[in-house]
């Protein structure tokens, strides 16, 4: 019989034999193109703070950021949620990356400190070998570009991805100009193409008072700060200054809907809630806006530290699953760093972007000194804040959630990509494009599967799709909790980590393919294992199915 | 240990043959218990192309009559479409894809083969470089996820009853039989066993001293956003498996696998690794005119292999109340009829509709204990990891 056989070329007993089954990975694992000692993956205040540290101390430090982010990115949500308020100008690539440049000064001492800068460059996936996957060289990041996606190894890595806005539907959510705090701030600030005129900012946290008044020094016009609670919960001192400058506070108010031209938002309508959130007859009030600014909070990016395998812990405060760390920002797996809002966003962080930059000081400096380099004065942990205003943050959030479907009703999108709603959720609804009826669906619901098991966000987002759309579920994850958390009468933090899968950015098949296949990967594919016995017919035992290439020797009996 | 209450016939293993089997057996009015570590259909029997294709099978013509009528006869909706296309990019791969409809044409089904223009009627995204294809007018697939919650909320519906999160501890055995099923949940009586764990269910061979040769093995798909629907949604070739949902999404999988091991009863890791950016190069291939499409997600899954990669669907006979179940990495489209082919296993001692000769458990009497190595369906880096550690010794 033909088969493989080949001398084990390693460190083991020479002449060992060892047969290999062409069929599998092994031996056909890619080579990264790139190996660098620490690889930075954001270059916020965090980011960058880590990667000259790391580079001062004489590491090769390569720092990635994915601004300037392209348009049909930018067009899906991702990867914060831009709300189709992007000026035409950010089509222009050249122009964004020079503004991306010179709005993040902290970018040329990077690069003077000797660190690489990739910028307009998106990181998709992290690998890492394990139980089950064996074959890899060893850690690598899958990295792209517009035209193309490449593989680049690393011996520590420094996560500071930064964090997410919060999204939570009403009616009209669909509408251009729906949109999140920490997108319209990425607008303004770092691309200075924010496409909104006139803004309803919805949540009067730091974020969104912080969020006013940067929109009001950039010339946005803000028609007013909307809080479900009974009192602003940020800064008072930002608060009288907004007050002062003319900016209306709806307290103990929520969205109705957002209404306006077809596909567009011309004004939202607020209502006044009553102490059990209930909307107030006649309180209704709409004001004209081309842009509802969420600002309810944020969640940590921590895709790529799941990917990784770094633990992660649920703490409210800091805005629901971030990294366990040590003192030295080391995750729970010793060769992965982290730091910056991705670690957990308290109100201290937004004020003051020092604390991050520490953070990532830190983490840049025990990354290096892992790596052997020397030992630089020791800077003190900067303390966590107090988080996202008072208290946890999901029972802020699911008091305002209570409020939007007292307002809104249930019939409301919980998923835009898919199409989902709130009421669809919670019945576990087999998609509308199935028309699908019968008794037994019927009879099934949150409720009936809570007889069989705590609820699970993955399995109701396998059988209602909620989630499963283009956004990667950057618009729904969080509402679909604290509803799912909500219907099922349990609190969010017991509710498992819904996963996150590469690739963490939705990229092209023509860009994300390698353009570096090794010929074995070719000639040897097959479809499933490529055994020839598999798939052939029970009643002829000579009509055995075999892919083009497989050759594979089948071990039935002790020959 | 508490004792529950158990069941005429415990399944160990709540995937898509497990499920299938105990919903057969239910709406049969037997008593049915399904143990289920995780979720139900939580790995790879919710994870996986969604073909029901596989004429070549003694389960295969009863696979292409019961799948149309999956939908009503679950009460919950599977998804199921009919039709295959096979869509060939070269002289090999259109024999290929002319073997599999010459196989289904030897049983009765009917075919046609393509050429380029009419395959670009049939699938518009195909590129120039298809050569051909083949049109089956039989075959099909469905969806993994709402097919496997199908088959657990149908059993339940008959009165069966389905413990998730219920990891099988140990067999108690008593008098040449196994009397019960332990658990982390409490100790279950049971007079049958049917023991469709996946990748496990060679463990619990072990425990009972019979040697069944499985191999498990890490396998990837990636899934893109939807386009807009085509006549039929089963095109696949080009080395990949899969389908277009009914949603849009075309959902592919195929290359290269990774020999793993599955030492105990905890769920394995199944991360996905760089293969998903080789994945995408088939697709784009396969269709060219969907290669702008974005890929959104990717998963994986582990799926376990017998020798010859055929089921073992078998009653032992000692302990003699004790049946092996499983397809052998091919289980998906195959489980209406396995799950049937089971249930009259255990009712009337044999499968009424098909010979399972071919699938018993003696064909590996003589199979070495290290076959997996000699056929190299081991991890390699796993082998002279663990040949040196001997050497050491």
């Amino acid at each position: 019989m033909d088969f493989d056989e080949r001398l084990c070329r390693r460190d083991c007993r020479p002449g060992l034999a060892v047969t290999v089954d062409k069929r599998s990975i092994a031996e056909k694992a890619p080579r990264p193109e790139r190996h660098v000692a620490v690889v930075v993956v954001g270059a916020g205040a965090a980011g960058v703070a880590a990667a000259i540290e790391a580079a001062r101390a004489g590491v090769e430090v390569l720092l990635i950021d994915e601004n300037p982010i392209d348009n049909d990115m930018m067009a899906m949500d991702v990867p914060l949620y831009f709300g189709q308020r992007m000026q035409p100008s950010v089509r222009n690539r050249a122009l964004m990356m020079e503004r991306v440049v010179e709005t993040n000064p902290a970018l040329a001492e990077a690069h003077e400190a000797g660190v690489d800068v990739q910028l307009g460059t998106y990181v998709w996936g992290a690998f890492v070998n394990g139980p089950t996957v064996r074959e890899l060289p060893g850690p690598m990041l899958g990295l792209a570009d517009a035209r193309r996606s490449w593989l680049v190894g690393y011996d520590r890595l420094i996560v500071a991805a930064g964090a997410r806005d919060v999204a939570m539907g009403f009616p009209g959510w669909e509408r251009a100009g729906a949109m999140g705090a920490n997108g319209a701030v990425s607008l303004l600030t770092r691309y200075r193409a924010l496409g909104s005129q006139r803004m309803v900012i919805v949540g009067s946290g730091d974020l969104g008072l912080r969020t006013a008044a940067l929109a009001l020094e950039s010339g946005v016009a803000v028609a007013g700060i909307v809080e479900v609670a009974n009192t602003v919960r940020g800064d008072e001192a930002i608060a009288r200054s907004l007050a002062g400058r003319g900016v209306p506070l709806y307290i103990a108010h929520t969205i109705r809907e957002a209404r306006g031209r077809v596909g567009e938002i011309d004004s939202v309508v607020l209502v006044q809630v009553d102490e059990s959130l209930k909307p107030v007859a006649g309180s209704e009030r709409e004001i004209a806006c081309d842009t509802v600014c969420l600002a309810l909070g944020l969640a940590p990016n921590v895709e790529l530290l799941h990917l990784v395998g770094a633990r992660l812990a649920f703490d409210s405060a800091l805005g629901g699953w971030i990294p366990e760390l040590n003192d030295q920002m080391q995750t729970s797996v010793p060769t992965v760093f982290a730091a910056g809002d991705c670690t957990g966003v308290h109100d201290a962080m937004l004020a003051d972007p020092e604390i991050a930059r520490t953070q990532g000081r830190l983490a840049g400096i025990a990354a290096a000194q892992s790596l052997g380099a020397a030992t630089p004065p020791k800077i003190p942990l900067p303390h966590r804040g107090r988080g996202q205003g008072e208290g946890a943050v999901h029972t802020h959030w699911q008091t305002w959630l209570q409020s939007l479907i007292n307002a809104g009703g249930l019939d409301v999108n919980i998923c835009q990509c898919e199409e989902v709603t709130r009421r669809e959720l919670v019945d576990v609804r087999p998609p509308r494009y199935l028309k699908w009826e019968s008794p037994q669906m019927e009879a099934r619901s949150l409720d009936t599967m809570l007889r069989d098991g705590p609820v699970n966000q993955d399995q109701i987002k396998r059988l209602t799709r909620a989630g499963m759309g283009p956004c990667q579920s950057r618009r729904c994850r969080e509402q679909v909790g604290l509803l799912l958390a909500q219907a099922a009468a349990t609190s969010i933090d017991r509710i498992p980590l819904p996963s996150f899968r590469p690739p963490i950015r939705p990229l092209p098949m023509n860009v994300l393919w390698p353009t570096d296949e090794p010929a074995a990967m070719r000639e040897d594919w097959v479809s499933w294992f490529g055994i020839p016995t598999q798939f052939s017919p029970h009643w002829e035992a000579g009509m055995a199915i075999a892919e083009p290439t497989a050759q594979t020797r089948l071990i039935l009996s002790d020959e | 240990m508490e004792q529950r209450k158990g069941a005429a016939v415990v399944i160990i293993g709540g995937g898509v043959t497990g499920l299938s089997a105990g919903w057969w057996l239910a709406r049969s009015g037997v008593d049915v218990l399904v143990l289920e570590k995780n979720i139900v259909g939580w790995e790879a029997s919710g994870r996986n192309g969604g073909g029901a294709t596989h004429v070549y099978s003694p389960f295969g013509l009863e696979e292409q009559r019961l799948w149309p009528l999956m939908d009503e006869l679950l009460g919950y909706p599977t998804e199921h479409q009919p039709y295959r296309i096979g869509v060939a990019l070269s002289e090999a791969q259109l024999a290929l894809a002319r073997r599999w409809a010459e196989i289904g044409e030897t049983r009765g089904f009917k075919w046609e083969l393509l050429d380029r223009r009419q395959l670009k009627e049939l699938v518009p995204i195909v590129g120039d470089n298809a050569i051909g294809g083949t049109y089956l007018h039989f075959g099909g697939h469905a969806n993994p996820q709402r097919t496997v919650q199908a088959y657990a909320w149908a059993l339940q519906d008959h009165g069966g009853r389905i413990l998730q999160h219920t990891t099988v501890t140990g067999l108690t055995t008593r008098g040449g039989r196994v009397t019960a099923v332990e658990t982390t949940q409490g100790t279950f009586g049971a007079d049958t066993v049917i023991i469709a764990a996946g990748p496990q269910t060679g463990l619990f061979a072990d425990m009972l001293g019979v040697f069944l040769p499985l191999a498990p093995a890490r396998v990837e798909m990636i899934a893109t956003e939807p386009l807009p629907l085509m006549r039929h949604g089963g095109v696949a070739g080009n080395g990949l498996y899969g389908r277009q949902t009914l949603r849009g999404n075309l959902v592919y999988g195929g290359g290269p696998h990774e020999w793993i091991n599955v030492p105990d009863m905890a769920t394995p890791d199944h991360p996905n690794t760089p293969l998903v950016r080789n994945l995408a190069r088939r697709l784009a291939e396969l269709l060219p005119g969907a290669a702008h499409l974005r890929v959104i997600r990717a998963w994986g899954g582990v799926a376990e292999n017998t020798p010859d990669g055929l089921p073992v669907i078998d009653r032992l006979s000692s302990p003699d109340n004790v049946i092996l179940a499983t397809m052998s990495s091919v289980g998906f489209g195959l489980s209406p009829a396995a799950g049937k082919g089971i249930s009259e296993l255990v009712m009337h001692g044999r499968c009424l509709f098909a010979d399972l000769s071919a699938l018993a458990l003696s064909r590996f009497a003589d199979t070495p204990p290290d076959w997996r190595e000699r056929a190299g369906w081991i991890s390699t880096s796993a082998s002279v990891a663990e040949t040196a550690a001997r050497g050491s010794r």
